[in-house]
């Protein structure tokens, strides 16, 4: 079978989507996860309830939302309510997965959003925490989802804005976040990484299509765990991709 | 209670709950009719130097009719809580900020904010307080409690935490380590909501982010409604009271009062408009002419929506699933 041709953003989509399992529930921001959220549902996970920060849950995404509070993040929804009831659900441990994105990430999965540069004096000043922080913090496991280069994949943040595993292994509890929680995954135009039982750190455990280990290596700034055997993350089918284009994105929005 | 560890970001707002409620005391509780336009509640309550809120944000109900009479009036040295697209990025663009508590500042589907970029990197805005998104609401739940702070589970071990004026501590029943929030007391709070009466009773359709919390935090609240009703359509469905009249100051009556944003069930985002920001934000030149032409240009809202034109205004409207063209 060829595989047909398609676009960073849509490896990025297709790999998230197929992570999240049916039954469960997702912290969702504008963008990229909202596409893999719409995706799944669409294949795997059609009882997938996305979660809102704004206080949508359980919408139907017949049209992609354009922003976290409008009124796409709640048609159809089953309840439409306000930023402290979902945060606080995800806080009593209702909300399994949450999706991340960043300008910057480290070994153990802190995310940066928020400065390049010193706080006090940036060189670039980025939006800030936004909903970011509380999703890394309550979520159950996160997904990162970035571009993958030298620039972005760092040895150390800028600035933490949403906590990873910190420094290590035990500091997010040592912190007083809640325990269990942490990144699970990032989903790269390179790979597909997870983090190492012991040590926290990011691992390589599947590379993207006609993309090598060593391509992910030379282009991660930090030294990477391996899992035992890395696997070969399957291209988007036909069938993603058609859902996708025909389906999610109709007016091409984002893809 | 023992502090283990202390933001360094300074408390740009302290709270004073019994102040709080010296003020609260001192408000009118009679049915007193609080109508007046957008020029006339920016003027009594709005001051330069101001702690500002507003609710929900940039591109979804959000009261822009009264961020854009904030700006005609010139209203500067402003602290604001940020929470924004497009209100705190005009109030930027203008330079009327001084300083922030910030969780968002960005365009979201349009990236970060050129107008954010070039107030903080040149130092115009002089103080940046980090803090989680539900960080800020929680801080509003606190001072809507009329407690002097939240104890949450958010901002734990994170630069976004060293940065803010919040503080870790151990919790003196369970003994782990808790980060408690401050409580925001805003000087003033700017609300758009689908329906009010005379007297303040407010109505909100849709999803309502942080008005709840925001609204009782606030000293002074300015509310802006799609439509005026009589209080017996708030008395036939008083559990759609989402802000009681009591804690409102001024009700302002601004239809599409959330152009270019949403309004959820009443008309959509107007992208056009939101992408002529979004390219006029880029310099400091082309800021000062959108807002010349689209703030100062329009002497108030009626001559703001007059620019705009009925053609788009419909055009909003009927993209409202359902309502057709």
């Amino acid at each position: 079978m060829t595989t047909p041709p398609y676009n960073p953003t849509e490896l990025l989509i297709c790999s998230a989507a197929r992570l999240v399992p049916d039954s469960t529930t997702a912290f969702v921001g504008t963008g990229i996860p909202m596409l893999a959220v719409s995706l799944a549902q669409r294949r795997q996970a059609p009882n997938l309830i996305a979660v809102f920060e704004f206080g949508g849950a359980g919408a139907i995404l017949e049209d992609l939302p354009r922003a976290v509070g409008e009124r796409r993040t709640f048609h159809r929804a089953l309840s439409a309510t306000g930023i402290c009831d979902v945060v606080e659900a995800a806080q009593r441990g209702f909300i399994e997965y949450g999706f991340l994105g960043g300008a910057q990430i480290d070994a153990y999965g802190n995310l940066n959003t928020t400065v390049i540069g010193p706080h006090d004096r940036p060189k670039v000043r980025l939006p800030g925490s936004g909903g970011g922080n509380d999703v890394g913090s309550q979520c159950w496991r996160t997904i990162a989802i970035l571009r993958h280069d030298r620039q972005r994949f760092v040895e150390k943040v800028d600035f933490i804005t949403t906590p990873g595993y910190l420094i290590g292994p035990g500091s997010r509890e040592a912190a007083g976040l809640p325990p269990g929680t942490g990144p699970y995954r990032v989903v790269t135009n390179l790979a597909i990484l997870g983090y190492h039982a012991e040590s926290k750190r990011m691992m390589l455990v599947a590379t993207q299509p006609g993309v090598s280990a060593d391509q992910v290596i030379e282009n991660t700034g930090f030294e990477l765990r391996m899992a035992d055997v890395i696997e070969q993350n399957p291209a988007p089918t036909e069938e993603e991709l058609r859902i996708l284009r025909d389906e999610v994105d109709r007016d091409r929005f984002y893809i | 209670m023992r502090v283990i560890r202390s933001g360094v970001g300074p408390l740009i707002q302290p709270p004073d709950v019994n102040a709080f409620r010296d003020l609260n005391r001192q408000k009118p509780k009679g049915l007193v009719d609080k109508r007046m336009t957008e020029a006339e509640a920016v003027e009594r309550f709005v001051h330069d130097g101001d702690y500002i809120g507003t609710e929900l944000y940039g591109t979804v109900r959000c009261p822009m009719s009264l961020v854009r009479e904030i700006i005609r009036q010139g209203r500067k040295d402003l602290r604001v809580a940020g929470q924004g697209v497009l209100e705190l990025d005009m109030l930027l663009g203008a330079g009327l900020v001084r300083a922030m508590d910030i969780t968002y500042m960005g365009l979201e589907v349009y990236g970060v904010s050129h107008c954010l970029r070039r107030e903080v990197e040149s130092g115009r805005v002089r103080v940046c307080v980090e803090w989680s998104n539900a960080g800020i609401a929680w801080r509003f739940k606190a001072a809507a409690m009329g407690v002097p702070f939240i104890p949450v589970r958010s901002m734990l071990g994170s630069d976004t935490f060293e940065y803010s004026a919040a503080k870790a501590v151990e919790c003196p029943f369970t003994g782990e380590t808790i980060c408690l929030l401050p409580a925001l007391i805003l000087d003033v709070g700017l609300i758009h909501v689908h329906r009010a009466d005379m007297y303040g009773n407010a109505q909100i359709d849709g999803i309502t982010g942080f008005a709840a919390e925001m609204a009782r935090a606030s000293k002074r609240l300015i509310l802006s409604a799609e439509e005026i009703v009589p209080t017996d359509v708030i008395r036939r469905q008083p559990d759609r009271t989402a802000i009681p009249y009591y804690i409102v100051d001024a009700v302002v009556e601004a239809p599409f009062g959330s152009h270019p944003g949403e309004m959820a069930y009443l008309y959509e985002r107007d992208e056009e408009l939101i992408r002529e920001w979004v390219e006029a934000s880029k310099t400091e030149a082309t800021t000062k002419s959108y807002l010349e032409k689209y703030v100062h240009g329009a002497r108030d809202h009626a001559a703001y929506l007059k620019l705009i034109g009925d053609e788009r205004l419909r055009a909003v409207r009927a993209m409202v699933p359902g309502r057709g063209a």
